[in-house]
């Protein structure tokens, strides 16, 4: 066994920090659970702390320049159980954190307790599951273990799926239960394949189940149903159908949680399996074949985004085009000439673009849910002179389509330069095609949101609802922070290497 | 044919069965039933794989029982959730199916033919 496997069982001094950032919103949603008519001070209380964790981590990974590491009980990995924070889950971390502030802010006065003093379900359990979401994709991003990712995967899903259907109305039930069916597919694929590495291997640690796969059938059999599964629940593209409904209809909040956060638990586990489990195993067929799949996302995704007469439907529907980028990832980072540094320009990319598209699609969600609230309706259509009557919200929605487009400085930029630049390095110039064709149907769906909205209306607009100065600035904080990501490119690449093997694709065979 | 075997082709026949009644049928219900199925041959599997890594002396490795309890509760939960999601639903709009463009009310042609 490589000493570099061993190494990365040992307890760290900050580890108890990983614990904390699991444990605290848990226990967010059991006191929420028991003291239901506070669930909302609840959580709010805890965000603040929450996001003081995940900054704690991101410093103590760069400042020591190692990964973090945490074992339950003292019991060291074989029979235990380990989380580990490299530069990745410290980076994603600290982006599920500022999203759900950002979510709870904007969803305060949104899902208040009714004044009476009883308790109401819809704020209750979004606050809970608000928690949820929170607690179980930080198990995601810390989990070394392949079964204790397995119940966290499952975890997401149970509060998710709730956040869906909100408000009760049947198409939304109708979407949740849509989403729920596809999602316990998945997870059960994924588990199949659990049990197939261990009756293998006897082991579902990271670390030590790298350095003994071999290439043989059985590892292609179980990382084939694993990856099904985790495309299933990060819908990509043919298994997207239960994407846009579920994701279209829940209210604004929720939204923005599940488009930003939630798919890209899945896909991050998928990373966690081709890139720390499997280092180099996947052949390039495999890749071509998840960046086929990733390439038919953009262009279907955005081309129904265009079509779309709702806002959300098209928010939604450019969710779809913009996780076909992530999945890029795989082609650009395990072609043959990935051993190099432009291997790290793929991966830097692909993780930029997960992070950008998380926080500017929040906010464009939000955004949605401001204009859908002050107009009583999202129907683009009619959303001629909301420019006038919302300015900060309609900025925040073009600055968050900047992102989409890839327009400089924004974080998308990078994140597609960067895939751009490793499609031409690579040789694969057919994905920077793809990449360059979806920068352009983006920038026709954002732009036809904005030329209605800034337009002058035809009749004077008459708002049902006005909208909060302190929601918009929330949403516009948000925007600006998408934007801004692109400005502060090489830092990250250094802090993704934290916690990786020298040469991410060193393989054994 | 060793009494693994047979219970690894039990279980495989199981997943079979749990993920094309999934994939095919599109009637919610039958499609949690058939989720149930594909969970039991995984279970089965994680039985069979414990018995084939037993150490000297053991009946079995204890380690994939303990994940085959947790998967239970899993697959309980998630079933209890689909169940009563598929309830609000039938008591929202009188049927329990998922069809894309299915009317909000009750429709009574689909009530008369009685799917």
């Amino acid at each position: 066994m490589p000493p570099a496997v061993t190494l990365a069982s040992a307890a760290t001094a900050g580890g108890f920090l990983l614990v904390l950032a699991i444990i605290l919103p848990a226990a967010g949603v059991l006191l929420a659970l028991a003291f239901g008519r506070h669930a909302e001070r609840i959580a709010l209380l805890l965000m603040p702390a929450g996001f003081a964790i995940a900054i704690a981590i991101l410093a103590d990974v760069w400042h020591s320049q190692a990964s973090l590491v945490a074992v339950m009980g003292g019991w060291a990995p074989p029979l235990g159980i380990a989380l580990r924070a490299d530069g990745l889950s410290a980076m994603m971390l600290v982006t599920t954190a500022l999203v759900i502030c950002a979510v709870g802010l904007f969803a305060r006065g949104d899902f208040g307790m009714p004044a009476g003093g009883g308790e109401a379900r819809a704020p209750l359990v979004f606050w809970t599951m608000l928690m949820g979401v929170w607690s179980a994709l930080n198990a995601i991003w810390l989990g070394r273990d392949l079964f204790n990712l397995y119940v966290a995967l499952e975890l997401l899903t149970f509060s998710a799926v709730p956040l869906v259907c909100l408000d009760g109305r049947a198409e939304t039930l109708a979407a949740a239960l849509r989403y729920l069916l596809f999602a316990l597919v998945g997870s059960v694929l994924y588990l199949l394949g659990v049990a197939l590495f261990y009756g293998a291997y006897g082991t579902l640690d990271i670390g030590l189940l790298a350095g003994r796969v071999r290439a043989e059938p059985v590892v292609w059999v179980s990382a084939a149903l694993m990856t099904a599964g985790l495309l299933a629940k990060t819908a990509l593209f043919p298994l997207h159908l239960w994407l846009p409904p579920a994701h279209a209809g829940a209210p604004a909040a929720a939204s923005a949680v599940l488009s930003a956060l939630v798919v890209k638990g899945s896909f991050f586990l998928a990373v966690r399996l081709w890139f720390d489990v499997l280092p180099g195993l996947p052949g390039v067929p495999a890749a071509q074949a998840l960046g086929t799949l990733g390439a038919a996302a953009i262009i279907f995704g955005s081309v129904l985004a265009l079509r779309q007469e709702r806002l959300k439907l098209l928010i939604a529907y450019s969710t779809i085009a913009q996780i076909g980028y992530l999945f890029l990832l795989f082609p650009l980072s395990t072609g043959a000439a990935a051993a190099g540094i432009w291997g790290s320009v793929a991966w830097t990319g692909g993780v930029y673009q997960l992070v950008s598209h998380a926080i500017a699609k929040a906010a464009m969600f939000m955004a949605a849910g401001l204009i859908g609230e002050a107009l009583g309706h999202d129907r683009i259509a009619g959303l001629g002179g909301i420019g006038r009557a919302l300015p900060m919200t309609i900025f925040a929605f073009g600055l968050g389509g900047m992102s989409l487009m890839g327009l400089p400085p924004s974080g998308g930029f990078v994140a597609k330069l960067m895939l751009l630049t490793a499609s031409v390095t690579e040789g694969q110039w057919w994905w920077a095609v793809v990449i360059l064709l979806g920068g352009l149907l983006a920038a026709a769906y954002v732009f036809r949101v904005l030329a209605p909205a800034l337009a002058g209306a035809d009749e004077p607009l008459r708002l049902c609802a006005r909208v909060s100065r302190r929601r918009e600035a929330v949403v516009l904080a948000l925007a600006v922070g998408a934007l801004l990501l692109g400005l502060l490119p090489l830092r990250p690449s250094e802090l993704l290497q934290i916690g990786r093997p020298a040469a991410p694709t060193a393989i054994m065979r | 044919m060793s009494a693994e075997t047979l219970y690894g082709l039990c279980a495989a026949a199981l997943v079979g069965l749990g993920l094309f009644g999934s994939i095919v049928d599109p009637q919610p219900l039958r499609k949690i039933l058939a989720f149930n199925l594909l969970g039991g041959g995984v279970f089965l599997l994680f039985g069979v794989i414990a018995r084939r890594g037993a150490a000297a002396g053991m009946a079995a490795d204890p380690v994939p029982q303990a994940m085959v309890i947790t998967g239970i509760v899993v697959a309980f939960s998630a079933t209890a959730l689909a169940v009563t999601l598929l309830l609000r639903l039938f008591e929202t709009t009188g049927q329990a199916t998922l069809r894309t463009g299915a009317p909000a009310r009750p429709d009574p042609d689909s009530d008369r033919a009685g799917s």
